[in-house]
């Protein structure tokens, strides 16, 4: 089950009034939230609603026209775009076309945080076996020396989610993580995202239209033993909904409120499926 | 009218800032040196096939052409003089430059172009790397490099060409011919010939790196991006060739 944040907790991403618009469109609308230190955020909305545009403006991708974004207690609003280096080495991105380097094989795509970001470089044999770690993590070891091309579209994403873990960066966001997978492909990619936030307890954002994305990451917790899914039962997992709407967020809360609302728009996003089916 | 003069203003000053941000990058840490050489063989050593081709056909037409005038005044000996100061100082720096901006800005605005779609450059931005000083230096430096030696080949091979015609069509003694091309050079010729490509450079790296990070709507835009990358980088040197044409005549002659 879901349950609030404690308020003490550090924010980790902090929206104040934030307004994006792109010529004279408005792709976000006076969008204001609050995430702090292990939670996991699920951001839902219709397509062109602006979640894309949330992550990219968390990370200083894209500009506010009006607002605050305060990432890990640094207000990177007006930070020209070198002094935001720095920062971006303490997040992981998932893009949604996973976005990997054509030119480079899986382990350089893998090795790129590791090489560029100032505050993530390593010996060379660190770095070696960093990637070779991500990697297992995803379950793709075997894929190093191959290009992004020779690839299916999941086994892309998993790499690509591990770049963006290799640095074992506090903070992860996903960008629609398994839109335009098949659905066991989609729940292997969901498991993962689970895997790593009960690992090394990261926080997240998880992008998806889809509700059972939000519903696994609610209701489970990854278990080392047995290297499966458990159901959280009462220990719960800290995640918390948000809905967007053409650029407003018109919903922030737990699971139950979720389910609860009355919004017709917030309603369409919820299936209703057996939360302690595996 | 102001509303419709807003975009091309606004594309221009994002071009002068892609070029400031670009050229600054060359003195700033860390310069990509690999991506400097990947780019100077794939821009450079990649072109000269190309470049030989259009020059040695060039070089053949113009002996041709101009043999054929000449001969009326019993003056055919003089076509060397005449191919050479017309390929150093005119099309062998306009030709090569067109031709790259044919292979080559149209290929960097492309590659760039893809990758902006698929969100590579925003990767890259997310992983600690600027794109400006990561794709678009590395190309800058590399044609800047290699443009100007791709034209000393086009010249070279083109007075070849001419060579080749002369000697077959109007029987011209080889001596002849080469002593001639040599001796109607100077050293102006060569600067002008050598500066021209230099500054074509940029038009051709920066022009595809300009529309390639500015591409939107997908694989479409990607194609409406290369287009306009040849386009613009093609008669922006032929607009800039008359310009630099005028500041040489002028330096030379006092006209």
């Amino acid at each position: 089950m879901s349950q609030s944040a404690p308020a003490e907790r550090a924010a980790l991403i902090e929206f104040e009034h934030v307004t994006v618009t792109f010529d004279e469109t408005r792709a976000l609308d006076d969008v204001s939230f609050r995430i702090c230190e292990g939670e996991t955020r699920i951001l839902m909305g219709a397509a062109s609603s602006g979640k894309t545009v949330v992550l990219k403006t968390a990370m200083g991708l894209v500009r506010p026209r009006s607002g605050r974004v305060i990432l890990m207690g640094e207000d990177i609003t007006d930070r020209p775009e070198t002094e935001l280096f720095g920062i971006r080495s303490k997040l992981g991105m998932l893009f949604q076309e996973s976005a990997l380097f054509d030119s480079m094989t899986i382990a350089q795509n893998v090795a790129y945080p590791l090489l560029n970001q100032k505050g993530n470089k390593l010996p060379r044999d660190e770095m070696e076996s960093a990637v070779r770690s991500s990697l297992r993590f995803v379950e793709l070891e075997q894929t190093m020396e191959r290009y992004p091309s020779e690839l299916s579209g999941g086994m892309r994403r998993r790499v690509a989610i591990a770049r963006a873990v290799v640095t074992k960066p506090p903070l992860l966001l996903y960008d629609s993580p398994t839109a335009g997978l098949d659905p066991i492909t989609a729940h292997t990619i969901m498991a993962l995202i689970v895997k790593e936030r009960d690992v090394d307890n990261t926080t997240a954002i998880v992008v998806t239209y889809r509700y059972q994305d939000g519903n696994l990451v609610a209701n489970f917790r990854y278990n080392p033993d047995s290297g499966r899914l458990d159901p959280a039962g009462s220990q719960g997992t800290n995640t918390i909904f948000m809905v967007l709407r053409e650029g407003r967020l018109v919903f922030e809360g737990g699971q139950d409120e979720l389910e609860a609302s009355k919004d017709p728009y917030v309603a369409k996003f919820i299936k209703r499926p057996e939360r302690d089916a595996a | 009218m102001l509303d419709a003069l807003k975009g091309p203003v606004q594309a221009v000053q994002e071009f002068y800032a892609l070029t400031g941000r670009a050229i600054r990058n060359v003195v700033l840490k860390p310069l990509y040196i690999d991506d400097i050489l990947l780019q100077m063989d794939s821009i450079g050593v990649g072109s000269i096939p190309i470049v030989l081709l259009t020059g040695t056909f060039t070089g053949a037409i113009m002996a041709l052409q101009l043999g054929r005038e000449l001969q009326q005044y019993g003056q055919t000996d003089q076509t060397g003089k005449a191919v050479s100061i017309i390929l150093v100082r005119e099309l062998g720096p306009v030709l090569t430059a067109v031709m790259m901006a044919g292979r080559n800005s149209s290929g960097i605005a492309s590659e760039i172009g893809s990758m902006k779609v698929t969100e590579q450059i925003d990767a890259m931005r997310a992983l600690g790397t600027d794109p400006v000083k990561k794709l678009v230096t590395p190309r800058m430096v590399a044609t800047a490099i290699m443009l100007p030696c791709l034209t000393v080949i086009d010249d070279f091979i083109g007075m070849v060409g001419g060579w080749v015609i002369g000697k077959i069509v109007y029987d011209l003694q080889t001596l002849q011919y080469w002593t001639n091309s040599w001796q109607a050079l100077s050293w102006g010729d060569v600067v002008q010939g050598l500066l021209k490509p230099f500054v074509y450079s940029f038009v051709v790296s920066l022009v595809g790196c300009h529309f390639g990070l500015n591409t939107t709507g997908g694989t479409q835009g990607v194609g409406r991006a290369t287009t306009q990358a040849v386009v613009v980088a093609a008669v922006s040197i032929f607009v800039l060739d008359l310009f630099l044409g005028k500041i040489f005549v002028s330096g030379q002659t006092g006209l």
